[in-house]
């Protein structure tokens, strides 16, 4: 049988790696093959049958795109063409979930990018109508609110639902089962009543002004329950040997929970903070009610109102002329891209659950 | 000890084995890497029809990996790449075309912790993957009291079988792991270190079921106890690394890996000197 010498251990012969288990070129180019075939034929059924148009030819293809995946797999069994053909529908219903999704990014950038330029990002209305050309005014203002005010309401609401979330999941206190109970009835509170209650506990009653402050609580009372409900689950997933195995070396239960169990699960906590900060980001009724809108940044955060995308899109459609709403398309796009950017962030910094060695 | 482990196959006559031949499993010139870390290389090893190999060496040294690249289940690793071929009576389980569900059903896999589903009862268990890989059987109950018996738990659990398959002892339910991979009625069986969470009873029960088992099957065993090795395997395949890639330092009938090792490193592993 088989025997390496002592002297051979060393070298270690030379080995392609390779991967047989990914597509093949072969396997990608039947499925380039497909397509075309699908599409002619979705065509041709597009021109003789009622079905009109892209959308037409969309339908047809839904139906002859697996059609052709699973024929041209047919030398290769039974089990390989209905492999293919589940794989063509995958494929179609994934397209058919993404243009929804692809179209409104699509529009919302095009129709943003006419009326923007780069003072958009620098300027702020003090001195500008809604009204005005598109080349002058801006959204700086509004994004440093809204920022402030997300982060804000991130700074209360995230630890919090995170210390709900150890409290019913770790702590298993007596009050877990309630505690659980509002944090779920909290989510279906709408917006604006969030908001209304904010504006009747904190501006009316104290501040006795529109603030920036009012509006992170407003926002921070949608967000916690997102996080909150988000971080139970994560928690739920941790082992409970992960935790004895702590416990076991005499560690506190204060030391598991934020030296073992929270690390654990890091990404998914941070998930929960995305989830939340996403839940809020575009609101505006609740800001309507409390921080309300400002032509340019206000330094108090204690006193009067602060501008942010959501309300300034809202002004902005309000007086409605043909360039005032084109700002309110740019402002929207600029709302998604910072969106965008927070959550790139997010993942950048966090993502990474494992240490790799 | 168990009287029906009668023997020692370290004492199994050579002449009654058949070295070469075209059935089994074959691996050559097997290399593993998770991304750029080459973990094993090599590696040229042949199991045949009906016989039981060990796998023994220190930790780290690649048997779990060698394993997993028997079955198709080291491509389950994000980045994970292999070089060199599988031998499956014959055919190449990497070539171009092979489904791997294929390959993963008749080539069963038992792990190191016993891994009943939890949301299933100890009958469920069994027929799981029957059912999870939707195989038509005419007779269910059948195949479950045969699959049970051939891992010697039925006659522990025929009154039980709607119970949880947590309920059963760690040694029961890695039998009942065993039952569940004998359903899908395999033509080899890998094990990972099947007994090292089990007490000794439970071990010897495991380990008679194995040599039954042989009699109809190709069976690998990697084992950290060299008892162990010597009691169920007909062959042994060292492996060891030294700091690099895993290698195969000799494989060999399991008398002379452990009486006559060919190899200085061998001999230190079996007597406990090093590892
Ligand atoms: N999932 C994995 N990702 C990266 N490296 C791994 C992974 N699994 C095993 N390895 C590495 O491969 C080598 C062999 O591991 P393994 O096959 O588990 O050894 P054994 O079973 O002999 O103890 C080790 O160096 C180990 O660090
Ligand atoms: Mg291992």
């Amino acid at each position: 049988m088989n025997f390496t010498l002592a002297s051979e251990f060393e070298s270690v012969p030379h080995a392609e790696p390779r991967q047989p288990w990914k597509n093949t070129k072969l396997t990608i180019l039947r499925s380039v093959f497909s397509f075309t075939v699908a599409a002619v034929l979705a065509a041709l059924i597009a021109q003789v049958t009622p079905l009109a148009g892209r959308l037409g030819w969309f339908v047809a293809m839904a139906f002859t795109f697996p059609a052709v995946m699973a024929v041209v797999a047919y030398k290769r069994g039974s089990r390989a063409m209905a492999d293919q053909m589940v794989t063509g529908i995958v494929l179609i219903g994934f397209t058919s979930v993404m243009i929804p999704w692809v179209s409104i990014v699509a529009t919302v950038i095009s129709r943003g990018l006419k009326a923007f330029y780069v003072g958009f990002l620098t300027t702020d209305m003090l001195v500008n109508q809604p009204d005005d050309p598109l080349n002058m005014g801006g959204v700086s203002h509004a994004i440093v609110g809204t920022l402030i005010q997300v982060l804000l309401a991130s700074v209360v609401a995230v630890p919090l639902g995170i210390i709900a979330a150890i409290y019913i999941v770790e702590i298993r206190g007596r009050g877990a089962g309630v505690v659980r109970f509002f944090t779920q009835a909290m989510s279906g509170v709408p917006s604006i009543v969030a908001g209304l209650f904010v504006y009747a506990t904190v501006v009316v009653t104290i501040t006795h002004k529109f603030n920036a402050v009012a509006g992170a609580l407003a926002l921070a009372i949608l967000m916690l329950p997102t996080v909150a409900r988000t971080a139970e689950e994560v928690l739920k997933v941790v082992s409970d040997d992960l935790r004895a195995s702590s416990q076991a070396l005499g560690a506190s239960q204060v030391a598991t929970t934020f030296r073992v169990v929270l690390p654990t699960i890091r990404s998914g906590l941070i998930t929960a903070a995305v989830l939340g900060v996403a839940r809020v980001a575009g609101e505006t009724a609740p800001l309507l009610l409390t921080s309300q809108y400002f032509v340019k940044f206000n330094t108090n955060i204690f006193d009067g109102p602060m501008a942010s995308l959501p309300t300034y899109i809202f002004s902005s459609l309000g007086v409605g002329t043909d360039n005032s709403v084109a700002r309110a398309w740019a402002a929207s796009a600029v709302l998604l891209t910072l969106i965008f950017i927070l959550f790139t962030i997010a993942r950048l910094f966090g993502g990474r659950n494992r240490k790799s060695h | 000890m168990n009287e029906t482990i009668a023997t020692d196959r370290t004492k199994r006559n050579a002449d009654n084995l058949e070295l070469s031949g075209k059935g089994g499993l074959e691996a050559r010139d097997l290399h593993a890497w998770f991304g750029t870390h080459h973990a094993l290389a090599d590696v040229s090893l042949h199991f045949p029809e009906r016989t039981v190999t060990g796998l023994i060496g220190p930790s780290g040294c690649g048997k779990s990996t060698f394993l997993r690249l028997l079955n198709r289940m080291h491509e389950f690793i994000p980045k994970s790449a292999m070089a060199g071929e599988v031998l499956f009576n014959g055919d190449d389980i990497y070539a171009p075309g092979v489904n791997p569900t294929e390959i993963r059903k008749r080539i069963g896999m038992v792990f190191q912790k016993p891994n009943p589903f939890p949301a299933m009862t100890i009958g469920e268990n069994v027929l799981a993957g029957v059912k999870l890989a939707k195989i038509k059987v005419e007779n269910k109950d059948d195949l479950m009291e045969e699959s049970l018996t051939r891992a010697g738990l039925w006659k522990e659990v025929r009154d039980r079988l709607n119970a949880a398959g947590g309920s059963l002892s760690g040694g029961q339910q890695q039998r009942l792991c065993i039952a569940r991979a004998l359903a899908m009625k395999p033509e080899a069986l890998l094990l990972d270190e099947p007994c090292s969470a089990l007490d000794p009873i439970s071990t010897l029960r495991v380990e008679e079921t194995i040599v039954q088992l042989s009699e109809t099957m190709t069976i690998v065993i990697v084992t950290h106890n060299m008892q162990q090795a010597a009691r169920v395997s007909d062959y042994c395949a060292f492996f060891l690394s030294n700091g690099g890639p895993g290698r195969l330092v000799e494989a060999d009938l399991t008398n002379n890996i452990f009486n006559n090792p060919r190899d200085s490193r061998t001999a230190d592993y079996v007597q406990g000197r090093f590892g």
